[in-house]
């Protein structure tokens, strides 16, 4: 190899080359290929800098991960007994009804798991042999890892993940719930999530990830979830970040949408010492549309990072967005809207907004919402908004006989609940409910 | 250049010491630039001492961005590589040959003026015929400086102040774009040929709009003007640059820059029209407009606004800006961009919070026809002392045609919970249900595009001093001919 290696991603090439002497050998040569052609541009990128002229991480500095060297995870699962420990655990994030697949550190638990029959839904090593065409076709070829160094990094030690695939007019019942958690077995955890989805021609599924981890350590769970949704199918995608205090998260969520086709979103950031999401959605046909909903609530130094990019490649493609941020402590958030609507697209409608509210004199937002616009018959337009709580509003509720800490917490529930009141499965809202109500008493 | 020449130079250019540059001559710097040539220019313009050390350090600095290859790449605009060595960095003035009547003047132009509604004696002016002492633009310049030596304002050439004002000068020169400020800021500081330079006494408001209509310095100078206006406690002025009427001008790349500071209660309006030559329907040869505006609100309750109409040059890539130091300080920018044929434009603002109760507005109109490309691009930034700190921003694009690209890229950065903004933007084309309105009432097609569009610009062109509104509003017709319809 000729290209010179980032001095960060040196431990991580050591970790990758010992796994390809022992474990990954045995997988197909085209994984091996990938993985290898991943590792390569991880090498030649190393982590992302903050310096000057980086723009997609110009208010994210990702040094305390470059610094830290996070350990790959090995092969060997944890005991089945230690599994049995987090049983708990696993089940207070979730709701007993839904279908769900159980990820720790990143080795599937099948017996904390319960699948659904009617759809293929395992765990991605172990359908590499049946489904292999279909995983072929679309495994990391929707997120690019050429110039993405955590994509890079996530594909390049590519193993257990979540697999969907829902044939043609198909329904799933219940939602599924993909549950990715790390555990204070050992610090400084590399966990990297993977989830492909493939969502048939008139089917519809309701997807729910949780991102979890433990407090008092650090760890970095990066995460890809790559989402094929077929002509006139629907998917409801949930994303539920819950990490603990010292945890780094990094998440790239693709979305590739069929004629007629619907992605609907929503991405809630309650966790995480440093967080950032990457969510794309490539309106790849005419008629298709998404709702990508977000909202993130931060206290103390957390740093929360949403970058939503929608592409709308074809005429006739609807989006919206609306992103809403509540800030205490020291918290730092930024949100980066972009919105590309190529050349001959036409008929587009695109609507995004970002408001955030500011609860502590030492919180910051960054906000940068962009158009890129080339073709004229469109409707775009966007809104950014950034303040406090409105005297005003507050003062009604107090004349009302409210006191003053009732009102302020009966205001900032109502901004978070335009977002909640989004979510239109009545499980995942009122999981999500329980979750908001108990970070907002942080804040 | 040898140096027994620059030697030669330098003492040929003393004799001028206390002196006009005078008509006669010519002088044109070799092409290329380094330091020798900053020596050159600061000897021919006899400087004093601190300014010939100001420009080597802002040239020291810009042979270090051009060696680590810092151009600016961010901005939506794209350009083949520049030669700076195959520039000529500094021309005297040279007297233009004088024609006898408007019959001699290319008729295209004259139906431009007409279009523009232009005075006849203006048009003579503008298109270099010989004018009555009357309108000779030296003779209203002399009646215009007296009425504001009466006032105590300054305001003269660049090299004029140099030699009358030094003292003003060392102290604000490079004060809001310092020279480090980036690429062509530090490419302006080294070789810039000169400019306008503006004083308000304390107290003293300005009793005309300064305008380049009166504009005392030469006609041409230059590709690397540099403009300073200083307004002192309790004063206001408003400045008006550039011409309705399309420029032509034999150099491509124009990096000016422009300081305004507004001490306590004052007030500074700044107004552009820029109307440089775009380049033929294929965008060759037209101007790269590379220009750095700030203004600093540097006394409490002070005001700056920037309004601009910009239809012209190949490439516009500016952001005039305002640093809102002074508690309760206010600052605007109101902005028409118009990008046709492969005209491509990267504009915008920035407004830095850093006082208490600082406002700012911004109303940006971008119109993306044919081929051209527009895109605003700004900043609002509230920092960790700006309480209540207001900033509404409004950025609106049109498209007209499927070829054209219309891009909005705002940031906002909020460091204090107590700053209240909002920020709308909205792209479109123009309204059908409007059109068909118009047409209904029956107005053509093009005059109802037209009337529509003018609405769309309303806001800024209010802003405007009263007749060049008038002319923003005939300018954008003209120049959007044949493309609507």
């Amino acid at each position: 190899m000729t290209t010179i290696a980032a001095p960060e991603a040196i431990p991580y090439l050591r970790s990758f080359e010992s796994l390809e002497q022992n474990g990954y050998g045995q997988h197909p040569d085209w994984l091996q290929a990938l993985r290898r052609d991943a590792m390569d541009a991880f090498t030649a990128l190393g982590f992302p800098t903050a310096r000057r002229g980086n723009e997609e991480w110009k208010y994210t500095d990702v040094g305390p991960i470059a610094r830290a060297s996070f350990r790959i995870p090995t092969q060997s699962c944890h005991s089945e007994s230690i599994e049995e420990s987090l049983a708990d655990r696993v089940d207070s994030l979730t709701d007993p009804n839904w279908h769900r697949l159980v990820f720790i550190d990143g080795c599937f638990t099948p017996h904390l798991s319960s699948l659904p029959n009617i759809a293929t839904v395992s765990n991605l090593a172990d359908s590499l042999d049946s489904h292999t065409p279909l995983i072929r076709q679309h495994l990391a070829r929707h997120t690019p890892y050429a110039s993405h160094a955590f994509t890079a990094l996530n594909t390049a030690f590519l193993h257990q993940g979540s697999f969907l695939h829902l044939p043609p007019e198909t329904s799933l019942d219940r939602p599924l719930h993909l549950i990715y958690l790390t555990t204070a077995a050992e610090t400084h955890t590399l966990s990297q999530p993977r989830t492909l989805a493939v969502i048939g021609r008139g089917s519809k599924a309701t997807i729910v990830e949780t991102y979890a981890g433990p407090d008092d350590t650090p760890y970095l769970s990066n995460a890809i979830s790559e989402l094929i949704i077929k002509e006139n199918a629907s998917l409801d995608y949930y994303r539920l970040q819950q990490h603990g205090d010292e945890g780094y998260h990094v998440g790239t969520t693709q979305a590739v949408l069929g004629d007629g086709a619907h992605f609907s979103s929503t991405t809630l950031d309650l966790g995480g010492a440093l967080v950032r999401n990457n969510l794309n959605a490539l309106l790849d046909a005419p008629e298709s549309s998404c709702t990508l909903n977000g909202l993130y609530l931060a206290g103390e130094t957390q740093k929360i990072d949403n970058q939503v990019i929608i592409d709308h490649a074809k005429p006739h493609t609807n989006s919206r967005e609306l992103y809403k941020g509540i800030l205490g402590g020291r918290a730092r958030a930024a949100f980066h809207g972009s919105i590309t609507v190529r050349k001959n697209a036409q008929k587009v409608d695109a609507k995004q907004e970002d408001k955030n509210l500011l609860l502590s004199d030492k919180a910051q937002v960054n906000v940068k919402p962009a158009f890129w616009i080339y073709a004229d018959d469109v409707k775009c337009g966007h809104g950014a908004a950034s303040g406090q709580i409105d005297e005003n509003s507050l003062f009604y509720l107090r004349s009302r006989g409210i006191d003053h800490e009732q009102a302020h917490r009966l205001l900032v529930r109502g901004f978070a609940n335009e977002i909640i009141e989004t979510v239109g499965c009545p499980s995942v809202k009122s999981l999500i409910n329980n979750l908001v109500k108990t970070k907002l008493t942080e804040l | 250049m040898t140096i027994a020449n620059q030697e030669l130079n330098t003492i040929a250019a003393q004799e001028y010491r206390y002196g006009f540059i005078t008509d006669i001559e010519a002088d044109v710097a070799p092409r290329g630039l380094n330091e020798d040539i900053v020596r050159w220019i600061s000897a021919k313009k006899n400087e004093p001492e601190f300014m010939l050390e100001w420009r080597l350090k802002a040239f020291r600095h810009w042979e270090k961005l051009q060696a680590e290859q810092q151009t600016p790449t961010w901005a939506n605009v794209h350009y083949p590589p520049i030669n700076y060595q195959d520039i000529i960095y500094y021309s005297a003035p040279k007297a233009k040959e004088k024609l006898e009547s408007l019959d001699e003047v290319d008729p295209e132009l004259l139906r431009t003026y007409e279009k523009l509604g232009i005075p006849l004696e203006e048009q003579k002016r503008l298109a270099g015929v010989a004018v009555d002492a009357i309108f000779d633009s030296v003779s209203i310049a002399t009646t215009f400086r007296e009425e504001l030596a009466k006032h105590g304002i300054v305001f003269c050439s660049f090299s004029e102040a140099l030699q009358k004002h030094p003292d003003l000068i060392q102290k604000h020169l490079g004060s809001v774009v310092p020279y480090s400020d980036n690429f062509y800021a530090a490419l302006n500081a080294a070789v810039f040929s000169d400019g306008s330079f503006c004083y308000i006494p304390k107290g003293v408001r300005c009793p005309l709009e300064l305008t380049t209509y009166f504009r005392i310095n030469t006609a041409e100078t230059g590709q690397f003007e540099r403009t300073l206006i200083i307004a002192e406690e309790g004063s206001y002025v408003s400045y008006l640059e550039g011409c309705s009427a399309p420029m032509r001008d034999e150099n491509q790349l124009h990096a000016a820059v422009v300081e305004l500071i507004a001490h306590k209660d004052a007030e500074i309006k700044y107004s552009t029209i820029q109307n440089w030559y775009p380049g033929d329907q294929d965008g060759k040869g037209g101007i790269y407009n590379f220009v750095t505006k700030r203004g600093k609100c540097a006394g409490s309750n002070s005001k700056i606004s920037w309004t601009q109409v910009e239809t012209g040059s190949a490439i516009t890539w500016k952001y005039p800006s305002v640093i809102l130091q002074g508690d309760n300080s206010i600052g605007e920018f109101y902005s028409v961009a118009l990008t046709k044929a492969k005209q491509q434009a990267d504009t915008g603002t920035k407004m830095v919070h850093i006082g208490k109760n600082t406002r700012s507005k911004i109303i940006a109109k971008g119109i993306a026809a044919a081929e051209g490309s527009n895109t605003y691009r700004g900043l609002v930034r509230i920092g960790s002392r700006a309480d209540n700190a207001r900033n509404f921003t409004q950025c609106d694009s049109l498209l007209i045609g499927d070829r054209c690209g219309a891009h909005t890229t705002p940031y906002v950065e909020v460091l204090n919970n107590t700053a209240h903004l909002e920020h709308e933007a909205f792209t479109s084309r123009v309204d059908e249900d409007m059109l068909f309105y118009c047409n209904q009432r029956g107005l053509s097609m093009e005059d109802a595009q037209s009337l529509i569009i003018n609405g769309f610009c309303k806001e800024v062109f209010q802003k405007l001093p009263f007749e060049f509104a008038v002319e923003a509003t005939r300018l954008l017709e003209l120049n959007l001919e044949g493309t609507v319809g």
